[in-house]
């Protein structure tokens, strides 16, 4: 479904992504691991168009990305949750969601959605008419992700979804990201707890500074002696 | 505060320091006590500068909304954007002028005149404001900060001699009546004078002996630049494409992520900064009954000093600081000395910048995400 073959992405002079290639099945869960800076966040945000490689291309479903301005990609069902978050401060959470579903014209599917993003986060609509900004951290987590969501993506991208989290709230996230899978939406999760991530995920890449060096099933790479020290913490 | 907010507040103190020396002067003009005999004298005539305070002021929220709105997307001081109103002014005066709407009294006439006036000004001014971002700023903004504050002083000076070259042009705008010289064009008040020739009188109010007018050409302003203010403020909550202009002015990258074309939002928030420009260039028009090729200026100051004194990118902020600084200005006329209106201005926008730069509401509330 979805397919990088060579991308270098470059900040300035900055050789963020040096050759990354992956790809992402229909209906699967695909995680990326890889410590601080290595360069997950730079790849969700090639893909989604806000940074554009120098060189390599980013295939959806066999459609160039890498060419196209954010909004097409959008267009084409990419959503993300991004690192920060990235909420609008001064919005409602209803607002933020109704920007989630910015690109969509179905009313009657924009309402179903919002009930769905409110089963599966109450949080939120007892928030209703709070303004984004002003939402506990948590809770502007849950929001990024519904608002995600409301897009109805192809493929929905997360950059470390439960950062700053409680863990049960970590839990819920986790369970939350297995349920949207279910529900047939296609996921590439960038998580620092690679842990949880690998439990979840069907298939994972590690990167390590910009170049992808390992990748395998979940199972695999969860019993990986270099993964098991590095990422998971475990001798 | 952001890098492009502090490189032109450098500008300005810069220029703000020179300009206070030369403050000096109106300074010392005022006289507290001789302005309190005189308010004391004769209170109504307070209450009549308050109503031209606030006539003007609406022009000028309507100006500075254009400021604001685009400030708080691109982070741009768009410096040509007073000299958009200029044209709104030229662009009703030479309709008015082609309809025949000069030269008649019939109340009809007039109003027709007027209307198509208004739209034609909106629209030229909306299509030339977008036209300016296409042409200046779209290409510089990955540029260094300066780049497009240089490219919007450079439009600045090419829309003033757009305006000097149309005010030389007499079969778009004639001298008319009596002042009319060949700078300063007059702009005649075709309200009053229509109310006139339905044998109503013009004058809402009038006391003789103490100067207290009230014009059906203020009042009609006042509503106008309301309703205006009111449609901005529905546009901006309520429709699809207002509120992807406030994502995208509270969050760039993700209101990319969101699937909303930049560009577009762009190009409409010029549109509409540059439509209100147009409309308050008819009613100063009608107002002020004068058109010339430099009045962009004083207005851009007076409108600029209203966006940062409501705080720059807040909307309800703008509108409030363009009444204030209407009847701050319209007090400076009256009991100081008009000559000197400017200045004081110049310097609540210097002192406001550099004490309080976040406008007098303060800071947006919610910016912890
Ligand atoms: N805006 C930027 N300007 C310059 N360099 C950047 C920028 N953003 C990221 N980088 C650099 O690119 C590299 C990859 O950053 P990226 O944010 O993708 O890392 P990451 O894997 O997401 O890390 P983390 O786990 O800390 O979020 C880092 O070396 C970082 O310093
Ligand atoms: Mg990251």
């Amino acid at each position: 479904m979805l397919e990088l073959k060579e991308v270098h992405t470059y900040y300035g002079n900055i050789h963020a992504l040096k050759g990354i290639s992956l790809r992402v099945e229909k209906g699967e869960i695909v995680t990326l691991i890889g410590s601080n800076g290595a360069g997950k966040s730079t790849t969700l945000r090639t893909i989604q168009g806000i940074n554009r490689p120098r060189s390599g291309t980013v295939l959806l479903e066999g459609t160039a990305l890498e060419t196209l301005p954010p909004h097409e990609i959008a267009r084409r069902g990419v959503a993300q949750s991004p690192e920060g978050r990235l909420i609008f401060p001064r919005m409602t959470v209803l607002e933020n969601l109704e920007m989630g579903a910015y690109t969509r014209k179905d009313k009657t599917g924009i309402k179903d959605d919002l009930e769905r993003v409110f089963t599966l986060f109450p949080r939120l609509k007892e928030r209703i008419g709070q303004k984004g900004g002003t939402l506990s951290g948590g809770e502007q987590q849950m929001l990024a992700m519904a608002r995600a969501l409301m897009a109805r993506p192809r493929i929905l991208l997360l950059d470390e979804p439960s950062m700053g989290l409680s863990p049960i709230l970590v839990e819920l996230i986790f369970d939350t990201i297995v349920t949207i899978n279910k529900e047939g939406t296609t996921i590439l999760l960038v998580e620092q707890n690679a842990l949880m991530a690998l439990s979840i995920a069907n298939r994972g890449y590690v990167i390590q500074t910009g170049e992808i060096i390992l990748t395998d099933t979940a199972p695999n790479l969860k019993n990986n002696e270099m993964v098991r020290k590095s990422y998971l913490g475990i001798e | 505060m952001n890098k492009g907010l502090r490189l032109a507040l450098n500008i300005l103190i810069a220029v703000g320091v020179i300009y206070a020396i030369l403050l000096i002067g109106p300074v010392a003009s005022f006289d507290i006590p001789i302005i309190a005999g005189e308010i004391a004298k004769n209170p109504l005539q307070l209450v009549q500068y308050l109503i031209i305070g606030v006539a003007n002021g609406a022009i000028f929220a309507l100006i500075a909304l254009g400021y604001t709105l685009v400030y708080g997307i691109i982070e741009l001081i768009n410096f040509a954007h007073g000299d958009v109103f200029m044209v709104g002014v030229f662009a009703s005066l030479t309709v008015l002028s082609l309809t025949g709407t000069l030269n008649t009294t019939n109340p009809v006439h007039i109003i027709l005149g007027l209307v198509l006036a208004l739209i034609l000004a909106i629209v030229i001014c909306a299509v030339l404001n977008a036209a300016v971002e296409r042409l200046a700023y779209r290409r510089l903004r990955n540029a260094p900060r300066l780049a497009p504050l240089i490219s919007a002083i450079g439009m600045s000076f090419i829309i003033e001699n757009i305006g000097l070259i149309w005010a030389g042009q007499s079969w778009l705008v004639p001298s008319f009546g009596t002042s009319g010289g060949a700078a300063q064009k007059n702009f005649p008040d075709l309200l009053g004078t229509m109310f006139t020739s339905l044998n109503l009188n013009q004058n809402l109010f009038t006391s003789s002996g103490i100067h207290l007018r009230i014009t059906i050409t203020g009042l009609i302003v006042i509503v106008l630049a309301g309703v205006f203010m009111l449609g901005l403020r529905f546009f901006i909550q309520s429709t699809t494409l207002g509120k992807a202009m406030r994502a995208t002015a509270q969050n760039r990258d993700a209101a990319k992520m969101m699937g909303i074309d930049i560009d577009t939002v762009i190009t409409a928030t010029f549109l509409i900064g540059g439509g209100l420009a147009g409309a308050a260039g008819l009613m100063a028009g009608l107002y002020n009954n004068t058109a010339w090729w430099f009045m962009g200026f004083r207005a851009g100051l007076f409108a600029f000093t209203a966006a940062v004194l409501g705080g720059i990118g807040n909307i309800e902020g703008a509108m409030a600081g363009g009444f204030l600084i209407g009847i701050i200005a319209s007090f400076s006329d009256g009991y100081l000395d008009a000559r000197w209106t400017e200045g004081w201005v110049f310097a609540i926008l210097v002192l406001i910048l550099m004490f309080r730069p976040t406008g007098l509401f303060g800071e947006q509330v919610g910016e912890k995400a």
